[in-house]
């Protein structure tokens, strides 16, 4: 029995669920941010795996390369703003961030 | 007939999945931030196991090298005694079991019902793909990508220069 396209793509279904499991349940803003890059991750599997089953040129991958380096910058900035919401409120839980509340 | 691909296969997606999960529900952050560059490192093997180095060499030094090390950073500039109580409650977590089980049994049962081949192609692409993807069809993407990358630096450089106003107010009215 080899490992087949389905085999991946229920490995990144897994931790697509695991990453809305975290979204869902966490409040606190560093937990939220491993959630997201579990997401990014999980999407980054599908597109391999498609491209390796499925087509034979590299497009898959080439989008891999951007989805990583988008998910690169993106930590980035959000870490930033945790560590300034840190510095504002002595606190990141995203409950208690309501600034920008009506 | 199980071969070492099976065995490798599985052991891989457990440290990806797992590790996902343990970084969710250690209870100390920072081996939560350890287990989720575990998790990393598992889906590059993963992207080894489907004939992609490049890409998981890119995702061992992005995310393995850079991201988790930015993230163990942070939680150890931001890290309080009180992570405990960090869930939204049982209500939050029931609803999002019944979520994500839901969703993982309709993307499953989906995949399924697609039938999808399950022979690889003849050949996996290469590096030769790639650049010449990258350079030809996708150029201005790439240029873009780097104008992108080099403008979240600089808003990462400048959210770090805010000085919070109201800590300072809150300082100067205590005696």
């Amino acid at each position: 029995m080899t490992v087949s396209l389905t085999d991946y793509l229920i490995v990144s279904a897994l931790m697509f669920g695991v990453g809305i499991y975290g979204l869902v349940t966490k409040r606190n803003a560093m937990r939220l941010v491993f959630s997201v890059e579990i997401l990014v991750n999980a999407a980054n599997i599908n597109f391999i795996a498609f491209n390796r089953f499925l087509w034979p040129a590299a497009l898959g991958q080439t989008a891999v390369l951007f989805s990583i380096a988008l998910a690169a910058a993106e930590a980035a900035v959000i870490l930033a703003i945790v560590v300034v919401a840190y510095r504002i409120h002595d606190d990141v839980d995203v409950g208690e961030l309501r600034n920008l509340k009506g | 007939m199980v071969d070492i691909t099976d065995i490798t296969f599985a052991a891989l997606s457990v440290v990806a999945v797992g590790g996902a999960f343990a970084a969710l529900e250690a209870r100390e952050i920072i081996y939560g931030a350890v287990g989720l560059a575990a998790s990393f490192f598992g889906v590059a093997s993963l992207f080894f196991l489907l004939e992609s180095p490049f890409f998981a060499v890119f995702q061992i030094t992005v995310y393995v090298g850079a991201v988790a090390v930015l993230i163990l950073f942070t939680v150890m500039l931001v890290r309080e005694g009180k992570w405990f109580g960090d869930s939204m409650g049982p209500g939050a977590t029931v609803a999002a079991i019944i979520t994500v089980v839901a969703l993982i049994v309709s993307l499953v049962s989906s995949f399924e019902a697609a039938k999808l081949s399950t022979a690889k192609q003849a050949t996996a692409p290469s590096f030769v793909n790639i650049g010449q993807l990258l350079t030809g069809q996708y150029a201005p993407a790439l240029e873009f990508l780097a104008l992108v990358l080099a403008a979240s630096v600089l808003g990462a450089l400048t959210l770090a220069k805010v000085e919070p106003p109201v800590k300072a107010q809150a300082e100067e009215e205590k005696p």
